[in-house]
Formats: C-alpha cells, structure tokens, sequence
C-alpha cells in the first residue's frame, strides 16, 4: 500500500465508495459492485483484475459517466481530472467523453462500422469536438498509425474494417481513442480476443504509445501476465468488493489476501501431468487429411485449403495438445475426426478399425468411444433440460444403467455436487456447465475425448480447476484426450504430445519434453516467445531485443513452406519447394528447410 | 432464490392469455348446458324483441331465444375452429421443425409447397373447398387446418432454423438420435412460448375464417349454427337496432380481439 506523501498532488482519477446497482427485467435490484475506491495518479496506469461478473467492466464503463442498461450508479463519488463524473449534464458528459476520457473496447472488430472506411472512424472523435480541422486530424491520425507500428501508415486508412487483422483493428481503435489526446485512457481486456503471436505486437504497441503520450490509463484484465507488463499499480476485485490494492510487484509476488493468492497460484504455470502415458499402439492414427472448400481443381485438390495432409497418432491413456492461431485448422481437424467435417483425402483408424469421414456412417460403438466437448458450454447444454435429464438421456442411449445413482456417479466424477442434477444450465456457473458438459461426454464411457478449447471462455482459476480435473479423469478411467488450445501454459501442463499447426501445415510434432529444448520450428519458438511472462521487464527486454517490428505479412507461396512471409529465417528454397520433415537429436520432428544446427 | 426469480417472472406473462383461452374453451363446452331453451324452439310471438327479463337478449327473426342460439353458436364456433387450429399447429410446427433440421430437399419441397399453399387467399380456399366436397363440419375442419398449416410451418421453421445450429443439437445427431426425438425432445422444449402465441393467433384467423364463410352461408348449415351464421340470419334486425344481430357480432370481436390484445400484451412484456 503506498501513501502519498503530503507534497503530492491530488490523484487524476479519484474514486470513493462507488455502488453499482442493476436488475433483471423487472426483478429486483442487486448490487453489483460495492464500495469501491481507489485512486489514480497522473501518468499512472491502474489495473483492475478479476474474474467475470467481478464487476471491473462496469467500474471501467462508470467512469466514463456511463451505466450499462438495467444498471445504475446508486453511490459514491467519481472524480476524473477535476470533473465530478456523477454531475454533469448531457452536454458536459458528451464533452467529457471525447476530450477527457476514451476508451478501447476488448472487441475491435465489432466497434467499427462495417461499411465507413477506418479513417473516417479514426478522425471522428476530433471532429464532432471540434479539435482540429480535418487536414490536421489526418495527419494526426497518419502519425498514431505509425506510432502503432501499422503497415502502410499513409494507405491504411482506406480500409475498411473487414481488410484489416484483429490486431490491426484493435491498434487502429486506440488511435481513435488517443486523437483527441485525452488525459484518462481506459483499455477493457483489450487484447483478450487475440491470439499470442498478435497479442504481443497490440501490447508493444501500447507500450510505446504510453510513453509517448503521456496518459493515465485504467486496464481491465483477467490475465496476470499482461497487469505485470502494463501497470504500476493494481485493484483486484471479486464480486464487486475490492479484495486488495498495491503495486503491481506486490500483488503478483507477495499477495495478502487468500483470493489473490489462489489467482496467482492458478497463473503460474505448472506441470499437472505427472505420469506419462506408457508407449501403446496408437488409439487414432490421423493419415495425411486433407481438408478444404470451394470446389476440386484437376489434380483432384480442394482450391482452398484448410488442413494439408496433417498426420497425428494419438497413444492409448495419453494427452495429445494441438496448438495454433485462429484460422490454423485446428477445429477443423477436431471437426473432422468428429465425422461432422468431410475431408477430401486420407483416412483415420481408430481402435483398429477404419474411421469413416461421416458421422452417420461410423458403427455405434465408435461414436460412444469417441466423445467431442465444445468450446461453448453454453451452446451444448440444451436449456430446456435438466441436467439429470441430458446425462439419463446418453446413458439410455447407450444402454448404460441410468438410475439416480448413476447419474450422481458421474456428477461425482466432474466434482460436481449431486443437488445440481435438477438443475436447468442457466441456474449454473460457467465452470459448473463446462464440468457438465465433460460430464455429458463421459457418460459414454468415451475411449478418447476431443476438447475444443474447452477453457478459452472460462477465468483463470475455473480453467485451472477444469485442467486439473482433466488429469485426474485421466488417471482413474484411463482416457485419452486431444486438446485443442491456443494457450501454451494449459498445453504444457497437461499434454504428452504436442503438434503446432500453422495454416493447415503440423509445422513441429514433438514430446512435450522435447518442446522445452530446442530446436524449433521457427513458429513454433515465435509462440513461445509471445506468450506473456509473470516477470515485468519481459516486455521491455523483448521490446529492446527487437525494437518495435512491423508485422510481416504477405501472401504465402503457391507450393513452399507457407510460413515462409512470416519467417525470420526464411532463404530463396522457402518459396519454392514443401519443407521437409527431419528429426531433432530432441525426438521432435520439425517440417522446414533449415537444419537442425540453424534453428537451434 | 434463483428458481424464485424465473417463476415470478415468467407466470404474469402467461396467466392473461391462457385464463382467456380457458374461459371461452369452458363456455364453449359448458354453453349449450346451462342455456335457458332448446335453440330450435319458437318461444315467443314477437320477433327482434330487445332485451327483457324473460329473455335476455331478446328474441330473433323467427322469435327464438337469442342467448341460447348465441350459447350455442358460440360454442361450435369455438370448438371447430379449436380442433381445426391444434391440427394445423401440430402438423405444422412438426413440419417446420423437421424442415429446419433435415434441410437440403426435404426443406426445398416442404417450403415450395407451403408458399404455394399460402399464396392462395384463405376465404378463396375455404370456398373452393365447401364448393368441392360439400359444407359439413369435417370438410370445414379438414379445409382451415390445411389454411392455416403453412403459416405456423413458416414460424416454427424459422425458429428451429436458430436452435438447429446450436451444438446440443449437433451433440445429439452424433449421438445418433432419431429425427422424431431431437424435434420433439430436443428443439420444441426452446420454442414452447413463441410457437404457443402463434397458435394463439391462427386461432383467431381460424375464427375469422369460419365466420366469415358462415356469414357467406357456405358454412355450418341448419339446424347447426355458429356466431358468422347467426349475424348473417339476424342481419334484417340491424334496421331495428335488435339485440339478436349486434350480439352475436360483438362476440366475434371480442373473442378475436380480445386474444389478440392479450397476446400482445405478452409479446410486449417480453
């Protein structure tokens, strides 16, 4: 806790007991945040951390003099910058918003307006204030757009917002913040949505754009990692009450309170598989698939593809990761071994048995050993079923013993207790409907269960506690999993194998001991890079390393390595023949055309 | 305090337009019990009599009891339109649900067949109906439920089309469920309130419709009568202000339009 000494000048952004209000329909009010206060100095960045519904959104959007529908401010005052936020009238607020406060939106791509180009948007906030004439806004927003490391600074403007990246989109959205060059920044989860390798490009960027600027800035986050390289100082909030307030170093290294402890403890990376699978015939042999859309071309390929001739045995009892950005393939390839996706080319065997490319036309006893869990628990509970319902129902399907204690067996399985069995999925918890949904899957009795990002949407600590239940359904029912993820933590603490997939391509297939040495495919060592350390100088190490890059991108090569545009050690064979696959002294096999000496 | 708080919410919503529906269903079947005369009986000496105590909305042109043969056309009218409105709803929502999952063929035939169904004005079909097969009251069911089968087809698919894409759905089909299970297990259960005011609703076109060809004399027939037929017989004592044509009139109205505003009222709620 640091005290301001007496000289110092009075905080930017003051809060005091600030209370939130909000109801349902026409249920009655409950609070969502209570007695909050803290205090922000001039130049200082705040973070608020919390799960969802901790109420760090609402605290964020109160400060801009805004309450969400059904919402209201019920207490407290809110001093920004010497304005008293709770009494202003309409016109002052308008003024205040765009000149005083901004804020940058977690999810970019849907804050623009589809069908204005980017630069009209950018310089909007200006003009409407009446800042500065148009030719000024301009060339302001052309020197953001610099400082924001975006390619072609001069032209990106004419985009609109479907011809540019997530990451682009969201650096554009803090150059439309920062043009009226307000005192107070307030940034919500504001790379959440991106993956690693963008995330840290939009972080660097920030980064800069801060020192440069000069703003005082409020950052609302759930990702530790992230409070380490952005704040000074950070509020961390549970259920509306702020549970503990201190530096940055402080909370993430010598937390006071339980909840903090148990946050940091479930960011830590740690390893939860202890015991490897013991070497076994492959339970799926995934050969040379091959996925695409948009019609065959003479040689009897897809014209686009999304999956190019990916193999992948999973062993009996073992945890196979597969890891990637957005777009690589990898929920394609779960959707295909599913049999809900078609692929033109290969073939799998599961159990011995060839698996067919249609759901409808695999042998029951396939379907039940082979189990997928979505991402969305939300989508996959139906919500007019109880939850004793939706398991009787796989059970009777199946023809397993389906009486009450059945079903509370396998609540008891997911660590679930059994007075949720009546219950409806909207009367549960995210963590409690995901743990349901393995549930529903396990139920089946599966031999190998496909998890398609199956913590993505849930907090740290739930998602710390759905992996660690993973490992220990392993143990006890000896399972196989395929775990599809974007996050290299929760792949490393609970996989064997691991395959990176890049557009389409398994680009490295290793152990997971073997990811910890090197070599690497350059992707590979890019995704290890990127993800985000608990240290606070790491982003300024790898911003000294490196300076600010601009992203390398252009289109990959018909035939060659399709990480080629990207790569930093890419040579003239890149663009022209497929890499090669060759294996590492460390068990990996890596498909690119460097040796294992260049890459190491 | 979670289950409290849906309940709490959910029962004012559908108490008005269920109780409405409730209390014409008990007059319809209750009716012709507690009326005062037989319906085809003359009982009075003066025709288009106002309203007295002897009887209660006076005497119509042939000097029957009015309230009686009001009991008992409405009690038709309600019935008829009733049954022909659960066959529609049930074949059709059936229909759009399966049309919604199956889709390709299936979806292209069903719909190409139901606009073409639909196309057809509702009284047009009705009349070419009566005029094919004779005006009885199997023909009059039969003819408003295949009227009023594309429109509820139309909505239901529409709101399976969002469940369908739902992953329970397709968890379900990987489990190798039947089609007869996952539409009425899986998608109806998500639908029950919006496809219970669309019944709501083509039950009151389905009265309108029956009226309407009563009122034409093409539909219930003698000794039979329904409210359309007893307005259109009663229509000479329109010039003498009696009660025998403007009461069988009113209770059209206020049996459609009293639905229809009960139904918006829960729609606006919502």
């Amino acid at each position: 806790m640091s005290l301001l000494p007496p000289t110092a000048p009075p905080p930017l952004i003051s809060v005091q007991n600030l209370s939130l209000t909000g109801h349902r329909g026409r249920g009655p009010e409950t609070p969502i945040v209570t007695n909050v206060s803290f205090n922000v100095a001039e130049g200082e960045m705040l973070a608020l951390i919390g799960e969802s519904g901790s109420g760090k959104t609402s605290i964020a959007l109160a400060l801009t003099g805004y309450a969400r529908q059904g919402c209201r401010i019920s207490g407290g005052t809110l001093r920004v910058a010497g304005h008293d936020v709770l009494h202003m009238n309409a016109r002052e607020l308008h003024a205040f918003r765009g000149m005083t406060i901004a804020y940058i939106a977690q999810n970019a791509g849907a804050a623009f307006n589809p069908a204005l180009p980017l630069m009209e948007q950018v310089i909007e906030p200006a003009l409407v204030h009446h800042i500065m004439p148009r030719k000024e806004a301009v060339e302001q927003a052309i020197a953001l757009f610099e400082l924001m490391a975006l390619p072609s600074p001069h032209t990106i403007g004419a985009r609109y917002p479907h011809e540019c990246s997530g990451g682009q989109l969201q650096r554009i959205m803090a150059a439309m913040a920062l043009i009226t060059e307000p005192e107070v920044v307030i940034f919500d989860e504001p790379t959440t949505a991106l993956d690693v390798t963008t995330q840290i490009e939009v972080l660097e960027a920030f980064r800069l754009a801060m020192r440069q600027c000069g703003f005082t800035g409020v950052y609302v986050t759930h990702d530790l990692a992230i409070v380490a390289q952005m704040a000074d100082r950070a509020v961390v909030l549970k259920n509306g009450t702020v549970q503990e307030e201190g530096s940055t170093g402080q909370i993430l290294t010598a937390p006071t309170q339980p909840y903090t402890q148990a946050l940091v403890a479930a960011s830590e990376p740690h390893t939860r598989n202890h015991d490897p699978a013991p070497a076994s015939a492959p339970l799926l042999d995934v050969r040379d698939i091959l996925v695409g859309y948009g019609g065959t071309t003479p040689e009897g390929r897809p014209v686009h593809t999304i999956l190019n001739q990916v193999s992948l045995p999973v062993l009996a009892g073992e945890t196979m990761g597969i890891i990637g950005e957005s777009g690589c393939g990898k929920s394609t390839l779960i959707r295909a071994i599913a049999g809900i996706q078609p692929w033109s080319a290969g073939s799998m065997m599961f159990e011995g048995q060839p698996l067919a490319a249609d759901i409808n036309l695999r042998s029951p006893q396939q379907r039940q050993h082979l189990q997928l869990v979505a991402q969305n628990a939300d989508l996959v509970l139906n919500p007019a079923m109880t939850v004793q319902a939706t398991l009787r129902r796989v059970l009777t399907f199946y023809g397993e013993d389906a009486s009450d204690n059945a079903i509370r067996h396998i609540l008891d399985m997911v660590r679930l207790p059994a007075a949720l069995a009546s219950r409806l999925p909207t009367q549960l918890s995210g963590g409690q409907k995901q743990r349901v949904n393995l549930a529903r899957a396990l139920a089946a009795r599966p031999r190998l269960v496909l998890c398609d990002e199956i913590t993505a949407a849930l907090d740290t600590v739930v998602a710390a506690a759905i992996l660690d239940l993973m490992m220990e359904l392993k143990r006890e029912l000896s399972l196989s999993w395929l775990f599809v993820t974007h996050d290299l933590h929760a792949l490393r603490s609970v996989c064997d194998h691991v395959a990176v997939l890049y557009a389409g391509h398994c680009v490295e297939f290793s152990t997971i001991t073997a990811l910890q040495t090197a070599p690497h495919h350059p992707y590979a060592r890019k995704l290890e890079a990127s993800v985000p350390e608990m240290r606070p100088d790491w982003l300024d190490n790898i911003l000294r390393q490196h300076g600010l890059k601009q992203d390398k991108s252009g289109p990959a090569p018909a035939s060659g390595c399709s990480y080629m545009p990207r790569c930093p050690v890419a040579a003239a064979t890149c663009a022209l023949t497929p890499p090669p696959v060759w294996q590492a002294p460390s068990g990996a096999f890596i498909a690119c055309h460097r040796t294992a000496q260049e890459l190491s | 305090m979670m289950l409290s708080r849906p309940l709490h919410r959910l029962l004012p919503l559908r108490q008005t337009p269920v109780l409405l529906a409730l209390f014409w269903l008990l007059l319809a079947v209750t009716g012709p019990l507690i009326a005062p005369c037989p319906p085809g009986e003359v009982v009075s000496s003066t025709v288009f009599a106002p309203i007295s105590s002897t009887h209660l909305l006076g005497t119509d042109y042939l000097g029957r009891d009015v309230l009686s043969r009001l009991l008992f056309g409405t009690s038709s009218t309600v019935l008829l339109c009733a049954v022909a409105t659960v066959m529609a709803c049930s074949a059709g929502t059936f229909l759009g649900i399966m049309a919604a999952l199956k889709q390709g063929l299936t979806d292209t035939l069903l719909s190409r067949f139901m606009d073409g169904v639909i196309s057809i004005p509702s009284l047009l079909s009705g009349l070419v109906a009566v005029a094919t097969f004779g005006s009885s009251v199997p023909v009059l069911v039969l003819a408003m439920a295949c009227i009023y089968m594309p429109g509820s087809y139309r909505t239901s698919r529409m709101l399976a089309l969002s469940i369908v894409r739902k992953d329970f759905i397709l968890s379900a089909r990987m489990r190798g469920e039947k089609t007869g299970y996952l539409v009425l297990r899986e998608i109806l259960p998500n639908m029950t309130g919006p496809v219970l005011a669309d019944v709501g609703l083509r039950f009151i076109y389905a009265v309108r419709l029956l009226s309407n060809l009563s009122f034409l004399g093409v539909g219930l027939q003698p000794p039979q009568t329904d409210l359309g037929s007893l307005t259109r017989e009663n229509l000479l004592g329109l010039v003498y202000g009696a009660p025998a044509v403007i009461a069988p009139a009113l209770t059209i109205a206020i049996l459609t339009v009293g639905l229809n505003l009960a139904l918006d009222g829960k729609g606006q709620r919502q």
